[in-house]
C-alpha cells in the first residue's frame, strides 16, 4: 500500500457524496437547454448563477444579506439568553421552577407565526417586528433543553461534589453548567434551525430587505431565477451557523466520548 | 500539624445511633466507638445499614436517634462504589476538586502516588474501571482526610485489579495514617485490610472482632482462613429477611432536592 493509492481513495471518500448532486445540477442544466423545463417555473442553474453574479456585483446581494444575518443574530442572541437564563433559573431554583415554569409551558405551545398579526400591529413591518418573532421561536427550545440538562444532571456527581466541599458558585461553574451543556447545545442547535425558518416567513410577508424580501420581490416580477437563488442562499447560510454549531459543540464536549472517538 | 493531630487524636463515637426509612428500621440503637488511626472493616449482607452508617459519618445523611460524635475540625473524604469523576474535567482537574489553586502540586503528587501521574491530562472517559478508582482514592487522599471512608470502592472491579488496589489501599493508609472505614461485601476483603472487622445485622452490630495478623497478609495463612471462615459462618446465620430494595432507599432520598440545598 502506497501513500499516493491511499490518498487517492481518502479523496474518492471524501469526494462521493457530492456526485449525486452534482448529477442532479448537470441534469437539470441539460433539461433547461433542451426546452423541457419552461423557465418561468424552474430556471437553469447557469441562470441562477448570473443572477447571483449581478447581485453580487451591485452590491445587493451583500447588503440582504447582511440584514437577514443581523435579524437571526440579534434575535436569537435576545432569545437564547433569555431562554439560558429562564432555564437555568428554573433548574437550579425551586423558586424559579414555580415562578416561571407553568407560564413559559403554556407560552411555548403558541407557534410563533401565530402571533405574527399581533407583532406587525405592534411593531409595524419594522427590524423589531423580525427580531421579536425569532428571539419568540428560539427562547423555549433553549429554556427547555437547559431546564431539562440541569434536572437531569446526575445526582451522585452533585453529592460527591458536596461532600468534596464544591459549593455555591464553583459547584454551579464546575458541575451544573458543564454537567447540563450538552443538553443546552442541543436546545441551541435546534433553535438556530428554528430562527432561520421563523425569519423567511416574516421577511417573506412583511420586510424592505432582507433575503426573504428578494424573494418575495422577485416573485411580484417573477424573477425565478433570484427566487431560486433566495433558498439557495437560506439553506448556505443555515448551514454555515450549523458548522459553526457543531465547532462550538465539538470544543466544549471534547471530554465527551461520542466526540473524542472522531479525534 | 501538630495541632491537627491533638484535634483528631479522639476517637469517633456513636451512641445509640438509629436510622429509619419509613417503618423500616436500618440502623437500630448503634453503639460503635472508632480510635484514631484505626482500619476498620465493615461486613455484611446488603440492606444490614453497612451503606447508612457509612453516609451518616461522612455527613451526607442525618440520624432519627442517638449519638454521633466526631473529633473536632475532622475532615471526611468519601470514595464510592462507583468513581463519580467528573467527565468534563481532566483527571489531574479531577483531582484537584475542591482544592484552592496553589494546591495544584499537591494533586499532582497525589496522582503519582496511584501510579497515574502519566495520565493526568487524559480525560475520565478514556481510563479503565480501575484506573477510575485509583484516581478517586488520589482525589480523596489529596485533602489528607483524617477520615476516609470506602463504600464498597472494589466492588465493581476485576479479581485481578481489586487486588492490586487492595495493595495500594492499604500502602497509602501506612502512609497517611488516617482513619479508614471500609464498608465491603468481601470478607476476604476486610480481613486483608482491617485492624478490625465488624458485622452489622439488622442495623446492630453482631460481631467485632480484632484483626490481629501481620501485615502485609497473605490470604493463604491458616490463621488468615480460620478468621475469614468465622465471620463467614457468623454472616451466614445471620437472619436473611432483607430485601435488596432496603439498600436503595437512601440513594432514592437523594433526587434533585439535593442541588437545591446545595447551591
Amino acid at each position: 500500500m502506497s501513500r499516493s493509492v491511499s490518498f487517492a481513495r481518502g479523496l474518492w471518500q471524501r469526494l462521493l457524496p457530492w456526485l449525486v448532486p452534482l448529477l442532479l445540477v448537470i441534469g437539470w442544466q441539460i433539461a433547461s437547454l433542451a426546452g423541457w423545463l419552461n423557465h418561468r417555473v424552474l430556471p437553469a442553474p447557469s441562470e441562477v448563477l448570473v443572477a447571483f453574479w449581478q447581485l453580487l456585483s451591485s452590491g445587493d446581494l451583500f447588503r440582504h444579506l447582511a440584514v437577514s444575518f443581523a435579524r437571526v443574530a440579534s434575535g436569537f442572541v435576545i432569545g437564547a439568553g433569555l431562554g439560558l437564563a429562564f432555564g437555568l433559573l428554573a433548574g437550579v431554583s425551586r423558586l424559579g421552577e414555580a415562578l416561571f415554569d407553568t407560564t413559559l409551558q403554556m407560552l411555548r405551545n403558541i407557534p410563533p407565526l401565530a402571533i405574527l398579526p399581533l407583532v406587525i400591529l405592534w411593531f409595524g413591518i419594522d427590524e423589531s417586528a423580525k427580531v421579536f418573532l425569532v428571539a419568540f421561536g428560539v427562547l423555549f427550545p433553549v429554556y427547555l433543553n437547559t431546564y431539562h440538562g440541569i434536572r437531569s444532571l446526575d445526582p451522585q456527581l452533585l453529592e460527591m461534589a458536596r461532600s468534596y466541599g464544591v459549593s455555591g458558585k464553583a459547584l454551579f461553574w464546575q458541575v451544573v453548567l458543564p454537567g447540563a451543556l450538552p443538553s443546552i447545545l442541543v436546545g441551541i442547535r435546534y433553535a438556530l434551525g428554528i430562527a432561520w425558518i421563523i425569519l423567511i416567513v416574516a421577511e417573506t410577508l412583511s420586510a424592505t430587505s432582507g433575503i426573504g424580501y428578494l424573494a418575495a420581490n422577485a416573485r411580484e416580477f417573477l424573477q425565478t431565477d433570484i427566487v431560486v437563488l433566495s433558498i439557495l442562499l437560506y439553506a448556505a447560510l443555515g448551514k454555515v451557523v450549523d458548522v459553526a454549531a457543531r465547532a462550538l459543540e465539538k470544543r466544549w464536549l471534547r471530554w465527551h466520548p461520542s466526540y473524542f472517538k472522531a479525534a | 500539624m501538630k495541632l491537627d493531630d491533638l484535634k483528631t487524636s479522639s476517637p469517633i463515637l456513636l451512641q445509640g445511633l438509629s436510622r429509619r426509612f419509613g417503618e423500616r428500621v436500618v440502623l437500630d440503637a448503634l453503639d460503635l466507638h472508632i480510635p484514631q488511626g484505626q482500619f476498620l472493616a465493615i461486613v455484611g449482607r446488603s440492606g444490614g445499614g453497612k451503606s447508612t452508617l457509612l453516609r451518616l459519618l461522612a455527613g451526607l445523611d442525618q440520624a432519627d436517634g442517638g449519638m454521633l460524635q466526631q473529633p473536632a475540625g475532622q475532615s471526611v473524604r468519601v470514595m464510592f462504589q462507583e468513581a463519580r469523576l467528573l467527565p468534563w474535567k481532566s483527571v489531574l482537574d479531577n483531582v484537584a476538586l475542591g482544592l484552592p489553586a496553589n494546591r495544584r502540586g499537591e494533586a499532582e503528587q497525589a496522582l503519582a502516588e496511584v501510579g497515574l501521574a502519566d495520565r493526568a491530562q487524559e480525560w475520565p472517559a478514556r481510563l479503565s474501571g480501575g484506573q477510575r478508582q485509583r484516581v478517586a482514592l488520589a482525589r480523596a487522599l489529596v485533602h489528607q482526610p483524617s477520615l476516609l471512608l470506602l463504600d464498597e470502592p472494589l466492588g465493581a472491579l476485576d479479581a485481578l485489579t481489586r487486588l492490586e488496589m487492595q495493595g495500594l489501599i492499604e500502602r497509602l493508609w501506612q502512609q497517611h495514617g488516617c482513619t479508614t472505614v471500609l464498608v465491603t461485601h468481601d470478607v476476604s476483603e476486610a480481613v486483608t485490610l482491617a485492624d478490625r472487622v465488624v458485622l452489622l445485622e439488622a442495623g446492630r452490630v453482631a460481631l467485632d472482632l480484632p484483626v490481629d495478623l501481620p501485615r502485609s497478609r497473605d490470604p493463604a495463612d491458616s490463621r488468615f482462613v480460620a478468621l475469614e471462615q468465622h465471620i463467614l459462618q457468623r454472616v451466614l446465620q445471620g437472619p436473611s429477611f432483607t430485601t435488596p430494595l432496603i439498600n436503595e432507599i437512601p440513594l432514592a432520598s437523594l433526587h434533585f432536592s439535593q442541588l437545591h440545598w446545595a447551591l
